[in-house]
């Protein structure tokens, strides 16, 4: 009976291939919808209400006041644009280093040195984040090794080492699937080097570079620690959305802020759609 | 290479994503149309009426555990140095089990205490009133607690502990916020807060600076003697003007500093490095500068200083008030108060803890029993609206106010 009923249940999924897809979305979207845009929503909400000042409770009234504070303060505007420089240069940055390297593994090391290679790119990852920020910050020090003090220019160097590998293996990737025939090809035709990178594998690898970006952007413009550890005096957009939290329990506009980070990604994407990477990827 | 791979097949995932999260965005925009802009209710005018909350009556038996939110040092189970234990000899005495949660800002102290998870609290007086306006702590039956009468009458049913002469918690030991230098690159020796304001200070971009919002008391507290013409009589009570006052002020400070430190492992670091030679700092912290063999010294500048003054309390909705009752019975006890002050370098509460230090100056070098040394610091309180210096025809700038100010401070 109930062998008859499985086996009827298992024809109808194949015979229907859209209830079959729906039903194996289903979890991992509503994990998606709730846990995620859930909370994506519940901080938006957040951001309209505001704190009782002495007390630290949620007054649950709906007020602009929060966008109005972000909108008017002059030193809002200049840290959103500091930390924006900062993503933006660490991006670069990894992007410089990453794409030679990556070509490196892909295209000239040998398949035994591949293997290494990327072990070696993953090694970082195993250390705590906490450990390499403190690492620099000892380095740093103007009785460490290298000696430059802490700033603005500490965090980029810092920030750049910490997500090197999330612009590396998908700039890997992405090379790795690029046929060597197409290189050889470029060369029987006439290209020199620079010819053969920028007709050919820099447009083929692209959608790999936007992906490896969209990872460094995204991870800059959200960090505080590694500012609070190698940033002597400076700070960024996720330091004042901290110290909202934290130093004034001012959850609402702690919300308020946080929204600018996910609009300039939202246009950073919105951007990069226009390009076509992203189908490609 | 399975592993780039998967990087890159996850990527197509995340336009989906996007797309869905800037519909859902435009929905709650859309969504949050109406609604009227009330301001939120202000504290009372004169005094605060905190919500009615009944003290324990009678202490039972102990529930087996308690859960503490702690400064780090002020509840040391030996972890750090196996002779400096005094929680499990407490596990020992009363059978409760501690859970110390160390907390590293006030701010984070009133946050994990709404939480409702934890029994008692070291709150400073930053936090203490913020905890007690909101409901978060329960009075103290000062009766139930043995020790109580031997801790110093000046620091019994003061405004951060108290609240219309009803006792919120007990005295957990005091302290002031420290001036320190490197005496081997700092001469001559400095004595008033000055060296860490002066724009052309020969120290530029080794000066370091707390950071938090309360640092704005630093500045005014220096405002208050450099300025007398703002008549600021309480560097927490701070009107429009005085905080501008104090907001230029630190932003001028702000072309010589170094850096900002807020966590004290970095302070140690930084003096020891020598990326800071000059800026305010804890006892704690000179003395674990010492222990690595950087050249430090402290001082209490001439002009006073801001400081602490701790209270242990009580959760209005603790799981273990027994337990808890038993903790601030321990804590403040002559021998275990003793232990604490000297490991945190901090000034003890009870005046008997004088007899059980183990160095029998200690309490005269921290002048524990110097009320007019005491008078000089200003212990850390909370900024509200109706001025806590007596003023009332101004109304004062806020805690809210003040982290804004230090945002713009540090720009």
């Amino acid at each position: 009976m109930s062998g008859s009923l499985r086996r009827r249940a298992a024809a109808f999924l194949h015979r229907h291939a859209r209830v079959r897809l729906s039903l194996l979305l289903s979890a991992p979207l509503a994990w998606l919808g709730l846990a995620y845009l859930g909370a994506l929503a519940a901080l938006f909400v957040t951001a309209f209400w505001s704190t009782d000042t002495f007390t630290g409770d949620l007054v649950k009234t709906f007020t602009l006041a929060n966008f109005q504070d972000l909108a008017t303060g002059e030193v809002y505007r200049t840290i959103a644009l500091r930390s924006l420089g900062v993503a933006v240069a660490v991006t670069l940055i990894d992007l410089v280093i990453a794409f030679p390297m990556a070509f490196a593994m892909a295209k000239l090391a040998s398949p035994r040195a591949q293997r290494w290679l990327v072990i070696l790119v993953l090694t970082p990852l195993w250390a705590s984040y906490l450990v390499k920020a403190y690492a620099w910050r000892v380095m740093l020090s103007s009785d460490g090794v290298l000696g430059w003090g802490y700033g603005l220019t500490a965090t980029i160097l810092t920030l750049s080492y910490l997500w090197l590998p999330y612009m590396i293996l998908p700039i890997y990737a992405g090379l790795e699937r690029l046929p060597n025939s197409l290189l050889d090809a470029a060369g029987d035709l006439g290209a020199r080097g620079w010819r053969t990178f920028r007709t050919v594998v820099w447009p083929l690898s692209f959608p790999a570079v936007v992906a490896g970006s969209i990872f460094t952007f995204s991870l800059s413009l959200g960090d505080y620690i590694a500012v609070k550890i190698v940033g002597g005096k400076s700070q960024l957009i996720g330091n004042v959305v901290y110290d909202n939290i934290g130093a004034a329990n001012n959850l609402p506009f702690a919300a308020a802020v946080a929204t600018v980070p996910v609009v300039i990604m939202l246009v950073y994407l919105a951007a990069v759609r226009r390009t076509g990477a992203l189908e490609n990827l | 290479m399975p592993t780039p791979k998967r990087a890159s097949r996850q990527a197509p995932m995340r336009a989906p994503i996007v797309i869905a999260a800037a519909a859902l965005a435009l929905a709650a925009a859309a969504g949050c149309g109406g609604g009227s802009s009330t301001p939120a209710a202000a504290p009372g005018t004169g005094k605060f009426t905190p919500p009615k909350i009944e003290a324990l009556k009678s202490l039972g038996q102990g529930e087996g555990q308690v859960n503490l939110v702690a400064w780090a040092g002020y509840a040391e189970d030996g972890s750090n140095d196996p002779k400096v234990d005094w929680v499990h000899p407490f596990e020992k005495a009363t059978g409760c089990k501690v859970n110390t949660k160390t907390a590293g800002t006030s701010d984070e102290m009133v946050n994990l205490m709404k939480t409702g998870e934890y029994d008692a609290v070291s709150a400073s007086g930053d936090a203490s009133l913020r905890l007690i306006a909101s409901g978060t702590v329960a009075p103290v039956n000062t009766g139930l607690v043995p020790n109580y009468k031997d801790v110093f009458e000046g620091l019994k049913l003061k405004p951060w502990n108290s609240v219309g002469g009803v006792a919120y918690g007990v005295p957990h030991g005091r302290g002031a916020n420290l001036l320190m230098w490197r005496s081997d690159k700092v001469t001559p020796a400095p004595d008033s807060w000055g060296v860490v304001f002066d724009p052309a200070s020969p120290y530029k971009g080794h000066v370091t600076a707390y950071d938090s919002p309360i640092y704005i008391a630093d500045a005014a507290l220096y405002l208050m003697s450099a300025k007398p013409e703002l008549g600021i009589k309480d560097p927490y009570a701070l009107d429009d003007k005085q905080l501008q006052a104090a907001v230029d002020l630190l932003k001028q400070q702000k072309s010589i500093v170094g850096e900002y430190w807020s966590d004290y492992t970095k302070a140690v670091q930084s003096f020891k490095g020598g990326d800071t030679v000059v800026g305010t700092t804890w006892q704690v912290i000179a003395n674990l500068t010492k222990a690595e063999k950087a050249p430090v010294e402290v001082t209490l500048p001439k002009e006073g200083a801001t400081g602490w003054s701790d209270t242990w309390m009580v959760a209005a909705k603790a799981k273990n008030p027994n337990c808890a009752y038993k903790w601030l019975d321990w804590i403040i006890s002559p021998s275990v108060n003793a232990q604490v002050a000297e490991w945190f370098g901090e000034a003890p509460s009870n005046a008997k803890a004088c007899a059980e230090t183990s160095d029998k100056s200690f309490c005269d070098t921290y002048h524990a029993t110097d009320e007019s040394y005491f008078s000089k610091v200003h212990y850390w309180t909370t900024p509200i609206a109706q001025c806590l210096d007596g003023r009332t025809g101004v109304k004062c700038t806020d805690y809210s106010q003040w982290t804004r100010a230090w945002t713009e401070i540090k720009g």
